[in-house]
């Protein structure tokens, strides 16, 4: 941490010495950067990230840029009402295309953008009121207190106070309850819903966050150059960020730093160097760049930033401190009935996965639900949990309907589920991934974060997820990558997760798989010390000696159906069940066709 | 607006339309196969173009160079391959083809431009630099991250885009070139005249789209295509490299991108960087269509060649936002109608 702190301070103060020391030229140079690195940082939370890939961050600039000179020359207001005008535009068209295409796959979006980009494009370039394809110069400069930041310089302390804050605020914002569900949405955005994450409404905010940001760096490019015209804000600007947001890399924020520098001062290098090469003049630095991103994309898909980090010292993280448990509502007392599950169908296609289920489940129950393979036991989980519709049949949760409800809606009644196939942020660490499950008992916002206005909450938030974690005994891997826990672990992981959420019902999907002998009798006590609590869980499991120890109840399913229900040693007798299970139908048929050939 | 310019512009957009309903049909070809958003099919478009325009005035179109330059890449790649594997034999089929085949295609390119040749002759010479360039681009590019996502597949395309159109202007320079019809005729038509290069784009169009159908329904390597569109591991388990049907797929793509840069020259002046919107408005026509139907795609694009068409009589300046626009309502209609939300990338 230490270490940390002084570099960041060198940093700082070099930063801050920069404009004295640099000729103009180079003053200028860095003001692009820390307007691109402004962009680019919307895009490396947006894309690195959540995975929404755009390629029109160009055009939020440009919007920005347009709306804040228009005003001041225009209508003659003040710079400071641009900005807010500037941001309102942004911000508005930004919800119009997130809203358009966010809930279709991530290629409809990144089209999308192209398309949007080359509209405004045309747009500016062709408004009699903007200019046309020359643009409107004369905007006035930013004043503050009368003082006219009006040169190279000056401009550069209003960049980079701008961008060292957005760097700081998107830090902020990534290492907190609203940044953990983040990371999921990229490739776990139905565990992100089964936690209660609005993953759909999330994407927007992370959409419309980094327009806003770029609608920033257009204010600040407007009111820096001085004029704007449609050249700055063409489809190459807009692929220009994504390349400079892919050599940056998703881990870090301060990968925007990197990818914005290097394509920056690349970008001008070559514009002084290639024309030596060729009589011509025009964009031949798209094929160097081109060249350099694509074995980028073959060697490093990561960006240089995690290459980068290696070289930085590393701080150790503390483990959270313990803080008393946030107020919950008391369990409902043992035998009150949780769950009911009443004919409940499913078909996919000509395929009928559940037909006709019925059963309930008490407060301080197990109750194991087995089958063969294919029985439909995984179905079932996704119909109670939300993550699938039922075609018919309803489920109560406590009494009231759940079978229409999003997963996200039923995680807030307090429901929550492992995936049989463990869904995990695998670069994430453990105890952040288990913080997810407590995602609904934190309800701070975006701006908080960035601001670190809700460390309280957090405190508790991770507070909570450590102890979760305690009671699975993964007390000792906090810090670790999830992804790099053995099998066994990872589900551990996922039954912390939602333990996190403080859930009164539990559904458990296969948690035994992969256990060795002693961590399964550790995960039997633990289930035992829930339903003491008072949970009610379903299990799913193929290991019958875990199942037969455990459940007091168990379901039996076969082709979709119920086939059996009662106590263990009842189901166990049960002559359907060993049918099922040991294909007793199958054994007749063999022994038929064997008698007339042993010829009786 | 009186019914013959009516007229016109439905004809003006139809010849506009049948290259876009082309390139969308290869967008998709491409993007079932292999999952990539082919954003440089555009650069297969100017590349034929401008190559004819050379040729046309006499000179060796500089295709060749990036041809030579891509085939020599290859044999790198693959000639390292093949030494890795220690199956040197391979290696004098891999200078053969990727090495003498271009320089082949090459000279014959060279002895073309210094002969006054028929147009025929001459479009040939333009398929043979630029339908190579497919596969090439695929074996560079796309094949070592033949398992990435879509997304890092859409970036990979882009990097791609710039490299193609930043060589178009190193080879061709910043001039636009507009080549000779194939045929100067006019046809009366009631109130219309008919130019014959629009007969012939659009009925070009269609026998290159009946020739796509009778090859996805009628030929084997048709059938592997369209069972690895349905289903990329199955298509694999029942035998069909991935490889190879990323290359024939890339090759029908530059194919359908020559025919149509062959095709749109005489109409339309093609820039280096004309590949781009294009492109574009290939995609802008697939989405129309629902990015899943050939038939469909065929009709959106047909559409933007008519929206263009009308656009530009009454808001010419603002042709282009108009086109771009278009696609927001569309998608707005499919994120209203679907009611899933979207598929999860897999990890990677």
């Amino acid at each position: 941490m230490r270490a940390q702190a002084v570099l960041a301070a060198a940093l700082l103060l070099a930063t801050a010495a920069a404009p004295l020391a640099l000729p103009e030229f180079y003053v200028t140079l860095l003001n692009y950067i820390g307007l691109a690195t402004l962009v680019t940082l919307g895009l490396v939370v947006m894309t690195g990230v959540a995975g929404i890939v755009s390629f029109g961050q160009q055009a939020f600039v440009g919007i920005a840029a347009y709306a804040t000179a228009g005003l001041t020359t225009l209508a003659g207001l003040s710079p400071w009402a641009g900005l807010v005008a500037s941001l309102a535009a942004t911000a508005a068209s930004a919800l119009l295309l997130g809203a358009v295409t966010l809930r279709l796959s991530g290629h409809y979006l990144a089209i999308a953008t192209i398309a949007w980009g080359v509209a405004i494009y045309y747009l500016f370039g062709n408004l009699p009121l903007l200019g046309q394809y020359s643009g409107i110069d004369n905007v006035p400069p930013v004043s503050l207190g009368g003082w006219a930041i009006d040169s190279g310089r000056e401009s550069y302390y209003l960049i980079w106070t701008f961008t060292a804050a957005a760097l700081v605020a998107e830090r902020n914002l990534l290492a907190s309850r609203l940044g953990r569900a983040i990371r999921a949405l990229r490739f776990r955005a139905v565990m992100a819903e089964s936690c209660g994450v609005d993953t759909a409404s999330l994407k927007l905010l992370v959409f419309v966050h980094a327009a806003l940001l770029a609608g920033l760096a257009g204010w600040l490019h407007a009111h820096f150059l001085r004029f704007v015209s449609p050249h700055a804000f063409g489809i190459n600007a807009g692929i220009d960020y994504l390349f400079m947001a892919v050599i940056g890399g998703a881990a870090e924020v301060w990968g925007a730093l990197v990818g914005a520098s290097i394509m920056t001062i690349l970008k001008e290098w070559l514009k002084d160097w290639l024309p030596a090469f060729s009589q011509r003049s025009g964009n031949y630095e798209t094929v160097v760049f081109g060249v350099l991103m694509l074995l980028l994309l073959h060697r490093a898909r990561d960006g240089l930033a995690p290459v980068l980090a290696r070289l930085l010292p590393e701080g150790a993280r503390q483990r959270p401190a313990q803080v008393a448990a946030p107020a919950r509502e008391a369990p409902p007392p043992a035998g009150t009935v949780l769950l009911e599950v009443h004919g409940l169908g499913k078909r996919f296609g000509g395929l009928v996965a559940v037909r006709d289920l019925s059963f309930a489940m008490n407060a301080g129950e197990i109750l194991g639900l087995i089958g063969p393979n294919g029985a439909g036991k995984t179905t079932v989980f996704n119909l109670v949990g939300g993550a699938l519709a039922a075609d018919e049949g309803e489920v109560r949760l406590k009494g009231s309907r759940i079978d229409r409800l999003p997963s996200r809606e039923i995680a807030r009644r307090g429901l929550r589920r492992t995936f049989q196939q463990v869904h995990l942020v695998s670069r994430m660490s453990v105890l952040d991934n288990v913080a997810i499950g407590a995602h609904l008992r934190g309800g701070r916002g975006a701006l908080a974060a960035m601001l670190r206005a809700e460390r309280d909450e957090e405190r508790t938030l991770l507070s909570e997820a450590a102890r979760a974690l305690d009671r699975v005994g993964l007390g000792e891997h906090l810090f670790e990558p999830a992804g790099s826990l053995p099998l066994g672990s990872q589900r551990a992981v996922e039954i912390a997760r939602a333990l996190a959420g403080d859930p009164q019902v539990l559904l458990l999907d296969e948690p035994a798989a992969g256990l060795r002998y002693g961590e399964k009798r550790a995960l039997a006590a633990l289930l035992d010390r829930l339903r003491a609590e008072g949970l009610g869980i379903l299990l799913v499991e193929h290991d019958m000696e875990f199942v037969m120890g455990l459940a007091d109840r168990l379901v039996v399913m076969d082709f979709g159906e119920k086939l059996a229900e009662g106590l263990p040693d009842e189901v166990r007798r049960d002559p359907a069940v060993i049918e099922a299970y040991l294909g007793g139908e199958a054994g007749d048929r063999g022994q038929k066709n064997l008698k007339p050939e042993t010829g009786s | 607006m009186s019914a013959d310019i009516v007229l016109w512009l439905v004809q003006d957009g139809i010849t506009t339309g049948a290259i876009y309903a082309l390139l969308a049909l290869a967008l998709l070809l491409v993007f079932a196969v292999t999952r990539i958003i082919f954003v440089p099919q555009g650069e297969f478009v100017s590349y034929a173009a401008l190559s004819l325009g050379m040729l046309q005035t006499g000179q060796t179109p500089g295709t060749v160079w990036v041809l030579i330059a891509g085939g020599a890449i290859v044999a790198v790649l693959e000639g390292a391959s093949a030494l890795a594997r220690r199956e040197p034999a391979r290696l004098a089929r891999i200078l053969a083809v990727y090495v003498a085949g271009p320089l082949a295609i090459a000279a014959l390119a060279r002895w073309g431009a210094a002969h006054a040749l028929g147009l025929w002759a001459q479009m040939a010479i333009v398929a043979a630099l630029v339908v190579p360039l497919g596969p090439l681009l695929y074996r560079i590019a796309y094949r070592p991250l033949a398992d990435a996502s879509v997304l890092v597949l859409f970036i990979v395309s882009m990097a791609a885009h710039y490299v193609l159109s930043g060589l178009g202007l190193v080879i061709f320079g910043g001039e636009g070139l507009r080549t000779n019809p194939i045929s100067e005729a006019r046809f009366d038509v009631g109130v219309l005249k008919i130019g014959a290069q629009s007969v012939w784009v659009a009925g070009a169009s269609l026998v290159c789209m009946i020739a796509l159908w009778l090859f996805f329904e009628h030929t084997l390597v048709g059938k592997a295509l369209r069972a690895t569109a349905i289903n990329r591991v199955g298509a694999r388990l029942a035998g069909i490299p991935a490889g190879l049907t990323g290359s024939i797929a890339f090759v029908l793509a530059a194919a359908i991108g020559a025919a149509s840069g062959v095709l749109i020259s005489p109409i339309a002046t093609i820039y280096y960087d004309s590949g781009l919107m294009i492109s574009l408005k290939g995609f802008v026509g697939a989405i129309l269509g629902g990015m899943a139907s050939y038939p469909l795609a065929a009709l959106g694009a047909l559409g933007v060649g008519l929206i263009e068409s009308f656009s530009s009589f009454w808001a010419s300046a603002l042709k282009e936002t108009i086109v771009f626009t278009l696609i927001i309502p569309v998608l707005l209609w499919r994120s209203l109608a679907s009611r899933h939300p979207a598929v999860e990338d897999e990890e990677e």
